[in-house]
Protein backbone atom coordinates (compact mmCIF):
# COMPACT_ATOMS: atom_id res chain seq x y z
CA UNK A 1 0.00 0.00 0.00
CA UNK A 2 0.93 3.84 -0.78
CA UNK A 3 -0.72 4.77 2.31
CA UNK A 4 2.33 4.69 4.87
CA UNK A 5 4.21 6.54 2.34
CA UNK A 6 1.49 9.60 2.51
CA UNK A 7 1.88 9.37 6.04
CA UNK A 8 5.64 9.32 6.01
CA UNK A 9 4.98 12.56 3.23
CA UNK A 10 2.63 14.36 5.32
CA UNK A 11 4.27 13.94 8.62
CA UNK A 12 7.90 15.51 6.93
CA UNK A 13 6.10 18.72 5.74
CA UNK A 14 5.76 19.59 9.97
CA UNK A 15 2.63 21.12 10.46
CA UNK A 16 0.60 21.03 7.53
CA UNK A 17 -2.45 18.99 6.31
CA UNK A 18 -3.81 16.68 8.08
CA UNK A 19 -2.76 12.82 7.84
CA UNK A 20 -4.86 11.27 5.21
CA UNK A 21 -6.25 8.01 6.75
CA UNK A 22 -8.55 7.24 4.05
CA UNK A 23 -6.68 4.93 1.60
CA UNK A 24 -8.48 2.08 3.06
CA UNK A 25 -12.08 2.82 2.72
CA UNK A 26 -13.76 0.78 0.10
CA UNK A 27 -14.68 2.02 -3.47
CA UNK A 28 -17.70 2.86 -3.08
CA UNK A 29 -17.21 4.48 -0.16
CA UNK A 30 -14.88 6.66 -2.30
CA UNK A 31 -16.83 7.49 -5.18
CA UNK A 32 -19.74 8.31 -3.09
CA UNK A 33 -17.94 10.99 -1.40
CA UNK A 34 -16.00 12.07 -4.70
CA UNK A 35 -19.44 12.31 -6.29
CA UNK A 36 -21.57 13.94 -3.33
CA UNK A 37 -18.73 16.83 -3.29
CA UNK A 38 -18.83 17.27 -7.33
CA UNK A 39 -22.52 17.66 -7.81
CA UNK A 40 -22.71 21.17 -6.61
CA UNK A 41 -20.03 21.68 -9.52
CA UNK A 42 -21.80 19.85 -11.90
CA UNK A 43 -25.66 21.79 -11.38
CA UNK A 44 -23.44 24.94 -11.92
CA UNK A 45 -21.85 23.49 -15.02
CA UNK A 46 -25.14 22.80 -16.50
CA UNK A 47 -26.05 26.64 -17.31
CA UNK A 48 -23.02 27.90 -18.10
CA UNK A 49 -22.44 24.58 -20.19
CA UNK A 50 -25.85 25.34 -22.00
CA UNK A 51 -25.06 29.31 -22.46
CA UNK A 52 -21.56 28.02 -24.00
CA UNK A 53 -23.26 25.24 -26.23
CA UNK A 54 -25.44 28.15 -27.36
CA UNK A 55 -23.20 30.82 -28.82
CA UNK A 56 -20.48 27.98 -30.24
CA UNK A 57 -23.54 26.77 -32.42
CA UNK A 58 -24.23 30.33 -33.00
CA UNK A 59 -21.11 30.72 -35.01
CA UNK A 60 -21.19 27.43 -36.95
CA UNK A 61 -19.81 24.50 -34.65
CA UNK A 62 -21.63 20.98 -35.10
CA UNK A 63 -22.55 19.86 -31.55
CA UNK A 64 -19.74 16.89 -31.88
CA UNK A 65 -17.43 20.16 -32.87
CA UNK A 66 -18.34 21.74 -29.26
CA UNK A 67 -18.57 18.47 -27.38
CA UNK A 68 -14.47 17.68 -28.52
CA UNK A 69 -13.85 21.23 -27.71
CA UNK A 70 -15.12 20.42 -24.19
CA UNK A 71 -13.32 17.28 -23.64
CA UNK A 72 -10.10 18.47 -24.74
CA UNK A 73 -9.98 21.77 -23.17
CA UNK A 74 -12.04 21.75 -20.39
CA UNK A 75 -11.46 25.55 -19.79
CA UNK A 76 -14.76 27.28 -19.64
CA UNK A 77 -13.98 31.12 -19.66
CA UNK A 78 -11.36 30.15 -21.90
CA UNK A 79 -13.61 28.27 -24.19
CA UNK A 80 -16.02 31.41 -24.34
CA UNK A 81 -12.81 33.53 -25.56
CA UNK A 82 -12.30 31.24 -28.10
CA UNK A 83 -15.59 31.07 -29.70
CA UNK A 84 -15.88 34.55 -30.47
CA UNK A 85 -12.42 34.44 -31.82
CA UNK A 86 -13.31 31.86 -33.97
CA UNK A 87 -16.15 33.53 -34.60
CA UNK A 88 -14.43 37.11 -35.30
CA UNK A 89 -11.78 34.99 -37.70
CA UNK A 90 -9.27 35.01 -35.59
CA UNK A 91 -6.01 32.84 -36.72
CA UNK A 92 -5.45 29.63 -34.37
CA UNK A 93 -2.09 31.02 -33.35
CA UNK A 94 -3.78 33.80 -31.60
CA UNK A 95 -6.67 32.15 -30.23
CA UNK A 96 -4.05 29.18 -29.12
CA UNK A 97 -2.25 32.06 -27.18
CA UNK A 98 -4.71 33.56 -25.49
CA UNK A 99 -5.84 30.26 -24.08
CA UNK A 100 -2.33 30.00 -22.91
CA UNK A 101 -2.25 33.34 -20.91
CA UNK A 102 -6.03 32.68 -19.75
CA UNK A 103 -5.34 29.11 -18.55
CA UNK A 104 -2.09 29.79 -16.60
CA UNK A 105 -3.77 29.87 -13.73
CA UNK A 106 -4.10 26.69 -13.61
CA UNK A 107 -0.45 26.49 -12.26
CA UNK A 108 -0.99 28.25 -9.38
CA UNK A 109 -4.02 25.94 -8.43
CA UNK A 110 -1.84 22.36 -9.24
CA UNK A 111 1.05 23.63 -7.40
CA UNK A 112 -1.75 24.36 -3.83
CA UNK A 113 -2.73 20.66 -4.66
CA UNK A 114 0.48 18.99 -5.11
CA UNK A 115 0.93 19.38 -1.30
CA UNK A 116 -1.25 17.40 -0.68
CA UNK A 117 -1.03 14.21 -2.91
CA UNK A 118 2.35 12.73 -1.62
CA UNK A 119 4.12 10.42 -3.73
CA UNK A 120 2.14 9.49 -6.91
CA UNK A 121 2.81 7.56 -9.75
CA UNK A 122 3.02 9.42 -12.80
CA UNK A 123 0.76 8.22 -15.09
CA UNK A 124 -2.16 8.74 -11.79
CA UNK A 125 -0.70 12.48 -11.47
CA UNK A 126 -1.12 13.09 -15.33
CA UNK A 127 -4.62 12.03 -15.41
CA UNK A 128 -5.54 14.39 -12.00
CA UNK A 129 -4.06 17.26 -13.92
CA UNK A 130 -6.88 17.35 -16.91
CA UNK A 131 -9.53 18.14 -14.24
CA UNK A 132 -7.93 20.79 -12.38
CA UNK A 133 -10.67 23.54 -13.20
CA UNK A 134 -10.95 26.64 -10.58
CA UNK A 135 -14.66 25.18 -9.24
CA UNK A 136 -12.64 21.49 -9.49
CA UNK A 137 -9.40 22.66 -7.55
CA UNK A 138 -11.25 24.82 -5.05
CA UNK A 139 -13.34 22.36 -3.69
CA UNK A 140 -10.48 19.76 -3.17
CA UNK A 141 -8.45 21.90 -1.68
CA UNK A 142 -11.29 22.46 0.61
CA UNK A 143 -11.34 18.82 1.70
CA UNK A 144 -8.24 18.06 1.26
CA UNK A 145 -7.39 20.71 4.22
CA UNK A 146 -10.60 19.48 6.10
CA UNK A 147 -9.40 16.01 5.83
CA UNK A 148 -10.52 12.98 4.83
CA UNK A 149 -9.65 13.03 1.25
CA UNK A 150 -7.73 11.94 -1.22
CA UNK A 151 -6.20 11.85 -4.92
CA UNK A 152 -9.38 8.68 -6.11
CA UNK A 153 -11.65 11.07 -4.23
CA UNK A 154 -10.05 14.33 -6.11
CA UNK A 155 -10.27 12.39 -9.52
CA UNK A 156 -13.91 11.66 -8.66
CA UNK A 157 -14.74 14.77 -8.36
CA UNK A 158 -12.69 16.11 -11.59
CA UNK A 159 -14.22 13.63 -14.02
CA UNK A 160 -17.74 13.90 -12.53
CA UNK A 161 -17.40 17.73 -13.22
CA UNK A 162 -16.07 17.12 -16.81
CA UNK A 163 -18.63 14.53 -18.02
CA UNK A 164 -21.31 17.59 -16.66
CA UNK A 165 -19.47 20.02 -18.44
CA UNK A 166 -19.05 18.08 -21.99
CA UNK A 167 -22.68 16.59 -21.74
CA UNK A 168 -24.08 20.20 -21.07
CA UNK A 169 -22.07 22.15 -23.78
CA UNK A 170 -23.33 19.39 -26.51
CA UNK A 171 -27.06 20.06 -25.04
CA UNK A 172 -26.57 23.68 -25.38
CA UNK A 173 -25.65 23.26 -29.33
CA UNK A 174 -28.76 20.97 -29.91
CA UNK A 175 -31.24 23.03 -28.26
CA UNK A 176 -30.32 25.53 -26.23
CA UNK A 177 -31.48 27.90 -28.53
CA UNK A 178 -34.84 27.58 -26.62
CA UNK A 179 -33.57 28.92 -23.59
CA UNK A 180 -33.87 32.73 -23.28
CA UNK A 181 -30.75 34.48 -22.47
CA UNK A 182 -30.22 35.55 -18.99
CA UNK A 183 -33.51 33.49 -17.53
CA UNK A 184 -33.49 32.24 -14.59
CA UNK A 185 -30.68 34.20 -13.77
CA UNK A 186 -28.23 32.11 -15.64
CA UNK A 187 -25.97 34.98 -16.05
CA UNK A 188 -25.17 35.04 -12.53
CA UNK A 189 -24.56 30.97 -11.95
CA UNK A 190 -20.32 31.72 -11.97
CA UNK A 191 -20.46 34.90 -9.91
CA UNK A 192 -22.55 32.66 -7.33
CA UNK A 193 -19.95 29.63 -8.18
CA UNK A 194 -16.73 31.44 -6.87
CA UNK A 195 -18.55 33.64 -4.24
CA UNK A 196 -19.07 29.77 -2.73
CA UNK A 197 -15.79 28.54 -3.32
CA UNK A 198 -14.20 32.24 -1.80
CA UNK A 199 -16.31 31.75 1.69
CA UNK A 200 -15.37 27.98 2.07
CA UNK A 201 -11.42 28.94 1.59
CA UNK A 202 -11.72 31.60 4.48
CA UNK A 203 -10.71 30.39 8.02
CA UNK A 204 -8.47 32.90 9.30
CA UNK A 205 -8.59 37.06 9.21
CA UNK A 206 -5.37 37.05 6.74
CA UNK A 207 -7.26 35.22 4.55
CA UNK A 208 -9.90 37.66 4.03
CA UNK A 209 -7.59 40.48 3.46
CA UNK A 210 -5.38 38.35 1.28
CA UNK A 211 -8.90 38.08 -0.69
CA UNK A 212 -9.77 41.72 -0.41
CA UNK A 213 -6.34 42.92 -1.60
CA UNK A 214 -6.23 40.53 -4.89
CA UNK A 215 -10.12 41.26 -5.86
CA UNK A 216 -8.90 44.79 -5.46
CA UNK A 217 -5.77 44.80 -7.60
CA UNK A 218 -7.17 42.77 -10.27
CA UNK A 219 -9.99 45.06 -11.08
CA UNK A 220 -6.94 48.01 -11.65
CA UNK A 221 -4.63 45.88 -13.49
CA UNK A 222 -7.78 44.95 -16.02
CA UNK A 223 -7.43 48.11 -17.09
CA UNK A 224 -3.56 48.42 -17.65
CA UNK A 225 -2.90 44.97 -18.77
CA UNK A 226 -4.17 43.26 -21.54
CA UNK A 227 -5.91 39.54 -21.69
CA UNK A 228 -6.38 37.66 -18.39
CA UNK A 229 -2.81 38.58 -17.03
CA UNK A 230 -4.83 40.61 -14.03
CA UNK A 231 -5.49 37.69 -12.76
CA UNK A 232 -2.23 35.98 -12.20
CA UNK A 233 -0.28 39.11 -11.14
CA UNK A 234 -3.15 40.10 -8.64
CA UNK A 235 -3.86 36.68 -7.06
CA UNK A 236 0.45 36.18 -7.01
CA UNK A 237 1.11 39.44 -5.46
CA UNK A 238 -1.69 39.12 -2.97
CA UNK A 239 -0.34 35.62 -2.11
CA UNK A 240 3.14 36.70 -1.76
CA UNK A 241 2.36 39.31 0.56
CA UNK A 242 -0.32 37.37 2.88
CA UNK A 243 2.69 34.56 3.41
CA UNK A 244 5.61 37.24 4.00
CA UNK A 245 2.80 38.78 6.41
CA UNK A 246 2.97 34.94 7.86
CA UNK A 247 6.26 34.54 8.07
CA UNK A 248 6.71 37.71 10.12
CA UNK A 249 4.55 36.53 12.63
CA UNK A 250 6.01 33.36 12.89
CA UNK A 251 9.55 35.29 13.03
CA UNK A 252 8.12 37.08 15.81
CA UNK A 253 6.22 34.54 17.86
CA UNK A 254 9.42 32.59 17.77
CA UNK A 255 11.48 35.59 19.04
CA UNK A 256 8.77 36.14 21.76
CA UNK A 257 9.22 32.52 23.06
CA UNK A 258 12.60 32.82 23.46
CA UNK B 1 -12.19 27.20 -40.71
CA UNK B 2 -12.58 23.93 -41.94
CA UNK B 3 -12.69 20.83 -39.68
CA UNK B 4 -9.47 19.54 -39.66
CA UNK B 5 -8.30 22.49 -39.11
CA UNK B 6 -10.64 23.31 -36.21
CA UNK B 7 -9.06 19.91 -34.62
CA UNK B 8 -5.74 21.02 -34.89
CA UNK B 9 -6.55 24.28 -33.13
CA UNK B 10 -7.95 22.35 -30.46
CA UNK B 11 -5.05 20.47 -30.03
CA UNK B 12 -3.15 23.37 -29.70
CA UNK B 13 -5.42 25.21 -26.83
CA UNK B 14 -5.16 21.57 -25.45
CA UNK B 15 -1.66 21.02 -24.89
CA UNK B 16 -1.44 24.77 -23.91
CA UNK B 17 -4.04 24.44 -21.01
CA UNK B 18 -2.70 20.75 -19.87
CA UNK B 19 1.08 21.44 -19.66
CA UNK B 20 0.58 24.14 -16.77
CA UNK B 21 -2.20 22.14 -15.13
CA UNK B 22 0.16 19.31 -14.86
CA UNK B 23 3.66 20.05 -14.51
CA UNK B 24 3.56 21.53 -10.31
CA UNK B 25 1.51 18.00 -9.55
CA UNK B 26 4.16 16.29 -12.09
CA UNK B 27 7.42 18.47 -10.10
CA UNK B 28 6.20 19.49 -6.51
CA UNK B 29 4.10 16.29 -5.52
CA UNK B 30 6.07 14.10 -2.97
CA UNK B 31 8.50 16.95 -2.65
CA UNK B 32 8.84 18.20 1.06
CA UNK B 33 8.12 21.66 0.18
CA UNK B 34 9.70 25.39 2.64
CA UNK B 35 7.54 26.37 4.99
CA UNK B 36 7.26 29.78 3.39
CA UNK B 37 6.28 28.07 0.24
CA UNK B 38 3.28 25.93 1.63
CA UNK B 39 2.18 29.40 3.25
CA UNK B 40 2.42 31.28 0.18
CA UNK B 41 0.33 27.96 -1.42
CA UNK B 42 -2.47 27.96 0.92
CA UNK B 43 -3.08 31.35 0.28
CA UNK B 44 -3.20 30.81 -3.25
CA UNK B 45 -6.73 29.61 -3.54
CA UNK B 46 -8.46 32.41 -1.91
CA UNK B 47 -6.00 34.74 -4.21
CA UNK B 48 -6.90 33.49 -7.06
CA UNK B 49 -10.86 32.69 -6.76
CA UNK B 50 -11.24 36.90 -5.74
CA UNK B 51 -9.07 37.68 -8.41
CA UNK B 52 -11.32 35.73 -10.63
CA UNK B 53 -14.67 37.70 -8.87
CA UNK B 54 -14.01 41.04 -7.89
CA UNK B 55 -13.43 41.82 -11.84
CA UNK B 56 -16.47 39.87 -12.84
CA UNK B 57 -19.28 41.87 -10.38
CA UNK B 58 -17.93 45.79 -11.04
CA UNK B 59 -16.38 45.52 -14.28
CA UNK B 60 -19.13 46.00 -17.56
CA UNK B 61 -18.00 45.50 -21.20
CA UNK B 62 -17.82 46.21 -23.96
CA UNK B 63 -15.62 48.47 -24.06
CA UNK B 64 -14.23 47.63 -20.72
CA UNK B 65 -15.33 50.08 -17.96
CA UNK B 66 -15.78 50.58 -14.00
CA UNK B 67 -19.43 50.15 -12.84
CA UNK B 68 -18.88 50.07 -9.34
CA UNK B 69 -23.24 50.51 -9.01
CA UNK B 70 -24.58 47.35 -10.50
CA UNK B 71 -27.05 44.67 -9.98
CA UNK B 72 -24.05 41.77 -9.95
CA UNK B 73 -22.23 43.87 -6.66
CA UNK B 74 -26.01 44.67 -5.23
CA UNK B 75 -26.79 40.76 -5.29
CA UNK B 76 -23.35 39.27 -4.20
CA UNK B 77 -23.66 41.18 -0.55
CA UNK B 78 -26.51 38.61 0.46
CA UNK B 79 -25.31 36.04 -1.66
CA UNK B 80 -21.73 36.01 0.54
CA UNK B 81 -24.11 36.27 3.69
CA UNK B 82 -26.16 32.87 2.68
CA UNK B 83 -22.29 31.06 1.43
CA UNK B 84 -21.18 32.21 5.26
CA UNK B 85 -23.76 30.96 6.79
CA UNK B 86 -24.86 27.93 4.58
CA UNK B 87 -20.94 26.86 4.14
CA UNK B 88 -23.14 25.21 1.09
CA UNK B 89 -21.95 25.47 -2.66
CA UNK B 90 -25.34 24.23 -3.75
CA UNK B 91 -27.49 26.83 -1.56
CA UNK B 92 -25.10 29.87 -2.93
CA UNK B 93 -25.44 29.10 -6.40
CA UNK B 94 -29.29 28.63 -6.03
CA UNK B 95 -29.87 31.85 -3.86
CA UNK B 96 -27.43 33.77 -5.89
CA UNK B 97 -29.25 33.01 -8.97
CA UNK B 98 -33.16 33.41 -7.39
CA UNK B 99 -31.82 37.07 -5.91
CA UNK B 100 -30.09 38.28 -9.72
CA UNK B 101 -33.17 36.59 -11.43
CA UNK B 102 -35.83 38.42 -8.92
CA UNK B 103 -33.69 42.26 -8.72
CA UNK B 104 -33.53 41.95 -12.52
CA UNK B 105 -37.48 41.58 -12.53
CA UNK B 106 -37.73 44.42 -9.95
CA UNK B 107 -35.33 46.89 -11.03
Amino acid sequence: MTQDKDRKQHSSTSDSPPVNQTGADPLHLRLAQGLSAAWPICAAYVPIGLAFGVSAQKIGLSPLEIGLMSLFVFAGSSQFIAISMIGSGAAAASIILATFVVNLRHLLMSSALSVFLGKRRSSHLALLAYGVTDESFAVNHHRFLTGEWDWRRALVVNHTSNFAWVASTIAGGLGGQFIAPGAFGLDYTLAAMFIGLIVLQVNRVLHVAVGAAAGVVSVLLSFLLPGNWNIIVAAVSAATAGAVILGMHARESRRRKK
Amino acid sequence: MTHSEYILLLFGMASVTYVPRWIPLWLLSGRTLPRWFLDWLSLIPVAVLSALLLPELVISAPPRHLDPVNLKLFVALPTFLVAAKTRSLLWTVLTGMALYWAAGKVF
